[in-house]
Formats: structure tokens, sequence, C-alpha cells
């Protein structure tokens, strides 16, 4: 039927660590080395890419997840002509677009108007395109208004509106989406989903990279799932996710960072665990319904830090938030901590019992200041799971529907006998 | 980048050793050198009181200082013509050459975040940087057309060569640019070189004196310096000092394409590595 969009063969792009930490040597540094090769050691670079291999059917709507490091970024910068692979081969029929570069090229000086054809120029576009388009644009961005204003003015709604507008009129063969939906308010990111799948109905290639579950579960039929630079698996998007979201997460109830998941950014913050712990105390990946919990995350802060947060988001394996809670939501414990001093923590919050139905969890990690600084986040730190023994209903084997089973007082009332019977 | 209805296919492998130049994306790329050059013109000069006036004072105010200090006192000679229009028609090519220098050398670092999001052939930054410079420059050529009209020098019919020596100056700039450029992504040394390589550059080109007071067997040397070329070159087309086109002129020009093509096959070389390093 269809045509192959993108062959990718073997594809593997290797980073030199040395150059990445010490970024710029200087010329003297050369000179006093001699100019002589340095000795390829095998802990100096690090593959970012490895071995990857596979293909996109045109039409299709290809979701790609991995956590934050995995290669994501780095594939799809190499399907994009930024960066060269190392090895392998890629082959693509038709003109990339991509919307992880939203905004690139954005002048502050220059006027809405002008920026969209700089834009579009940058992007690939022609100049009788852009100008055919032009209109459908800036309706689109709803910035009628301020088309002769100098987008250093527009607010940042605004500003992204008018950037993502530009890329989504690029109307590539191919398109490549990453975490776009991360920004912007819920109006729009609605009006940015909406472009994407008349994108995807017009028969074009969409590659969706995302950290929203339940937006590539909405958006794609398959996925990539990459983890340490390799391609670990290739199913229909449910299977993928659930694949992604348990895939080794669980060592035994809990999570300890190595420290190349941990971003140079969240210093001082350093996170070192997170368990759960039934009841007894004791590390476990199986909870019950039935009984109380505890989640605890341990870290370590570098330096004092003041107004810290450190905080867990509970969702489903199909991405859906349960809740946010934070170790500073309550008044007292927040005007107590204040300031945190350098040393070494622990977390600790207590899931009551009757809470969440059975099923599988996933924790996510958030430290942060409000709205100064996110330190770390992990979206996907663990996973467990919940068992029914013992929550009401047993007495029928069945799954219940919902992510919560609380322990609810039901009455009974019989209006014939006219008697009220309490249930229990 | 042209609108395709047979989508052609590109593949994207390693590529190794010296690349080719693939001029043909250039070209296919060439609205974007519009649009760059375009840019850079329109946000120069924006939220300043003195606007396009900068074009003007820069090369006015130097011959300002150089009249008064060598023409003036020091008395250096100007081949029988006023000093300020002997150094003003070298300070013209010499500010197109200069900026365009400064503008191109850092065009990639200081395009760094487009270089490492979206493709287009990289050579496009360096050459449209230079040639914004041209607008300047036509600018402050008016100022010399009326210094003409003031000393009532009129222009020789040698003006044919000053399009060609305009050329000249930017194919040099555009080539010491290319290996700048390059070099200033891995080596953030090249920007605190520049100031003082275009003060450098500055002396050894015949601006504030004469060519001829350079001794005849130094001549040869002292030509391996481009601008050298291009501003004896001007100086005869427009104010028919010194000798035509020889000698001089060649030995500039050839060396300002030898720098311009080995800085092509540099730049190409290391383009694989900006979007990494920059």
């Amino acid at each position: 039927m269809s045509k192959t969009a993108i062959r990718v063969e073997n594809l593997g792009k290797k980073y030199n660590i040395g150059a990445l930490v010490v970024k710029y040597p200087t010329l003297r540094d050369k000179i006093s080395d001699g100019f002589k090769r340095h000795e390829k050691n095998a802990d100096n670079f690090i593959w970012a890419l490895k071995d990857v291999s596979f293909e996109v059917k045109e039409g299709q709507v290809l979701g790609v997840v991995g956590r934050n490091g995995a290669g994501k970024s780095t594939l799809l910068k190499i399907l994009s002509r930024v960066t060269e692979p190392t090895e392998g081969l890629v082959e693509i029929r038709g003109r990339v677009g991509s919307l992880l570069e939203v905004g690139t090229g954005f002048h502050p000086e220059l006027t809405g108007r002008e920026n969209i054809f700089l834009n579009g120029a940058i992007l690939g576009m022609r100049r009788e395109e852009i100008g055919s388009k032009f209109d459908e644009i800036v309706s689109f961005a709803e910035v009628e208004k301020f088309i002769d204003t100098p987008v250093k003015r527009y607010s940042s709604g605004m500003y992204l509106r008018l950037a993502f507008a530009v890329a989504a009129h690029l109307e590539p063969e191919i398109l490549v989406v990453d975490e776009v939906l991360a920004v912007g308010d819920a109006e729009f990111q609605k009006k940015c989903l909406g472009k994407m799948s008349d994108v995807a109905q017009q028969g074009r290639t969409v590659l969706f990279v995302s950290h929203n579950m339940s937006a590539v579960l909405r958006l794609t039929q398959e996925t990539l799932v990459i983890d340490h630079g390799q391609l670990l698996m290739r199913g229909p998007t449910p299977e993928a996710v659930d694949f992604y979201l348990s895939k080794g997460l669980t060592q035994e109830g809990q999570k300890i960072w190595m420290e190349d998941e941990i971003a140079t950014a969240a210093k001082p913050f350093r996170p070192i665990a997170i368990r759960v712990l039934d009841k007894h105390g004791g590390v476990a990946d199986t909870v019950r319904s039935a009984e109380p919990f505890v989640i605890e995350i341990e870290y370590e802060l570098g330096k004092p830090l003041k107004g810290l947060r450190v905080g867990i988001y509970l969702l489903t394996t199909r991405g859906e938030y349960i809740f946010t809670s934070f170790d500073t939501d309550d008044i007292k414990q927040y005007e107590a901590n204040t300031v945190r001093q350098a040393g070494r923590y622990v977390s600790r919050c207590k899931i009551p019992a009757n809470l969440l139905n059975e099923g599988r969890y996933v924790i996510g990690v958030n430290a942060s200041t409000y709205l100064i600084k996110r330190y770390f986040q992990d979206d996907q730190a663990l996973l467990f799971n919940v068992d029914p023994v013992g929550a009401p209903g047993m007495q029928w084997v069945e799954t219940r529907l919902g992510t919560i089973r609380p322990v609810l007082n039901w009455q009974i009332e019989n209006y014939e006998s006219g008697e009220m019977r309490h249930g229990k | 980048m042209s609108a395709m209805n047979e989508p052609r296919t590109i593949t994207i492998k390693p590529s190794t050793g010296w690349a080719a130049l693939n001029l043909k994306d250039l070209w296919d790329y060439r609205e974007l050198i519009y649009f760059f050059t375009w840019r850079d013109l329109k946000v120069r000069y924006k939220q300043t009181l003195l606007g396009a006036s900068w074009a003007v004072l820069q090369p006015v105010l130097t011959m300002v200082v150089f009249s008064i200090f060598f023409g003036g006192l020091a008395k250096v000679p100007s081949d029988g013509v006023p000093y300020p229009i002997f150094s003003y028609t070298a300070l013209l090519p010499w500010t197109l050459f200069s900026k365009a220098l400064q503008d191109a050398s850092r065009s990639l670092v200081s395009s760094a975040n487009i270089i490492s999001k979206v493709y287009f052939p990289r050579l496009i930054l360096p050459i449209s940087s230079t040639l914004a410079g041209l607008v300047d420059f036509a600018i402050a050529f008016v100022v010399l057309l009326l210094m003409m009209v003031f000393y009532g020098i009129h222009p020789t019919a040698n003006l044919w060569l000053l399009p060609l020596l305009i050329l000249l100056a930017l194919i040099t700039a555009i080539g010491v640019s290319l290996w700048l450029s390059a070099l200033n992504v891995m080596y953030r040394d090249v920007g605190h070189m520049l100031p003082f390589l275009n003060q450098f550059w500055m002396y050894i080109t015949p601006i504030a004196y004469s060519s001829s007071i350079v001794p005849e067997k130094w001549r040869f040397v002292y030509a391996l310096n481009p601008l050298t070329g291009v501003v004896e070159g001007f100086r005869w087309a427009l104010l028919g000092t010194g000798e035509g086109p020889g000698i001089t002129l060649l030995i500039s020009s050839c060396i300002a394409i030898l720098i311009t093509i080995s800085g092509l096959f540099y730049f190409r070389r290391m383009e694989r590595k900006f979007a990494d390093l920059v």
C-alpha cells in the first residue's frame, strides 16, 4: 500500500564526553597538547544512540517515548539533519518539518509580520508559500491586532502561538513533534493537538515524541520505546506505553538514581532513592488496597535551600494524573521548613488505606521552589502494583472500573416494609 | 526547499574526510541569504538615537582624526590630493571589510540557537553577514561623492574597476571569516583575537599613508595583503593617484581567492560538528 517515508538503519551517534564537559578547549590547550591525537579512551565517549533501526510508512503517526537522556532528541536531530550520525544510514522521502524548533530565529526587535517571513524561511518555506499562508497563520495564532508590533512586546502566550502557527503551516511531508504540548494554556494545547490530527489525517507522516502518555495514546497507533540509546521495542501504542512505564522501573519497589540520570541543573538537590513501603515498613512492589502504605523520597542537599518542596505525582499507566502532593502542603510543615540546611533528608508520605483500586500506578517526583526553580523532576520514577485483597466488593471476582476504591457507606431502604435497615 | 510534487529522497549518513562544497544546496536556500541579510539590516540600527548615521559617522570621524594627526601634524604625504579625501577613499573599503569580518566571524556563534535546531547550509550565515555591510558602504559612499564635489575632484574613467574592487574586498572578508567563524565554534579565542586582528590589519593596509612609502623591494610582500590591492585600486579609480591595476592587484586577488577556496573547504569539513559544539 504505502511507501516507506523514513528508513533508519543501524543508526548510531557518539558524543565525546570530554568535549561536553570541557566545552571549549582553548587554542592554547591544543598547542600545549602538541596537537597530538587524544588516545581513544573507552570512558571518553558515550553512545547517545546505538544500532537503532526502524521504518515508518507514509501517513503513519508514530509515537516515540523514552526517559530523559534516552536518545530521543538525538534521533530527532539526526532526522532533521541538524547533526550527523556517527554510523548508520537514514533515508527520508520528502521534506522534514519539525515542531521542536518552535520560534527558532524569531528576532525580538522584528514585528510579528517580519518574523513570520524570517521564521518561515529558516524552516525552509519559500517566500510565495509564506505569503499565501500568511493570513491563515495570523488567524491561527490570534495575533491580528499585534501583527505590526515587535514581538518583544508580545506576551509569552502570543509569542508561542505565533511561533507554533508558523511551524504548523510548514506542511512538510514528514512532521516531527517534540514536547510542544508542554507549553501554552489548555485552550492552545487543544488547538495544537487538533492541528496534529489534521496533519495526520491529510496522510502525512508524523513522529510524535512526548512524555505525555495520554497524548501519545490518543494520537498514535504505534510507538517506539527508546532507552539508553537503544530501541527496546516497537508495538501498538497501548502495549508500548505499558511496557515503557513498567520496564525495569520496579527494582523491588525502589528506584535508586544513578549519577548519569540526574541533570547538572538539579544541583544542589541530589535525589538518592524513592521507595514504596508496605504497612510493615518493608520495601514492596505490591501493596494492598485495604492497607495503608508509605512512599518515601530520599535526597541530599548540597547547600541550604529556601522554600524547597519535594512532592509526588501519582499517575495511572495510561498517564492520567490521580493527584499531586508536596511535603510542605500542610501550613505547619511549610512554616517549619522554610529553609532546609545542607544534608541528607527523607520525605515520607503516608497513603491511607482504601484509596486506590487494584492496578498499576506510576509515581513521579518533583523537587522545586514555587515559581522560582524546578530542581528535579522524574515523571516516571517508580511503578508499583495495588492488590485488591481485603478491599470492599471482593466477594465478586471482577475487575472494578476506576482508579480509586474507597470504602463508602451505603444505606439500603425497603419502602414496602417501611423500616430502615442500615447496611454495613 | 522547493515545493515538491514527488518528494525527493534524502540520505543521511556519516561523512568522512573533505566534504563536497555542495553549492547546489546553497542555491536552493538562496532566499534565506536574502532573509538573513534583510534581518541584519532591519535590526542593526533599531533603538539607536542616530540610526543609519552610524554608517557615516564611523569612517568620517576616523578621517577627521587621521587628517589632524597624520595629515596635519605628522605631514604624511598623500600623493598630491587633499589628505581628508585621500584617507576617506581608503576608509570606505576598509570599513566595509572590517565590519564584514567582525560580523561574519561571529555569525555562527551568535546564531547558535538556530544552528542547533534547524538544518540549512551554514555557509549562509557568514555570507549574509558580509552582504549586510554593503548598505552601510553605499551610505558612506554618498559622503565621498559630496567630498569630491567639495574638493573639485572629477572621477576618472577608471571607475569601471570599482565594482570589482568591492567584490575583492567582500571575497577577502568572506574567505577570512570562513576560517575564523568555523574556528570560533571550537575555540572562543577567536572572539578575543578579532579586535586585535582588526587593528593590526588596519596598520598594514595603506589607509593613513600611501603605499608609495613602502620600499620597492618590499612591495611584493606588501601586496600579499589583499586589502592593499583594494585600497590602492580605490584611490586609482576615484582620485587618479598611483598606478592602475597591475601586479599588486593580481597578487591581492590571488591571495583572496586562495583564502576563500581553502576557507570553503575547511568550513564544509567542520560544518558537521557545528551543532554539537556551538
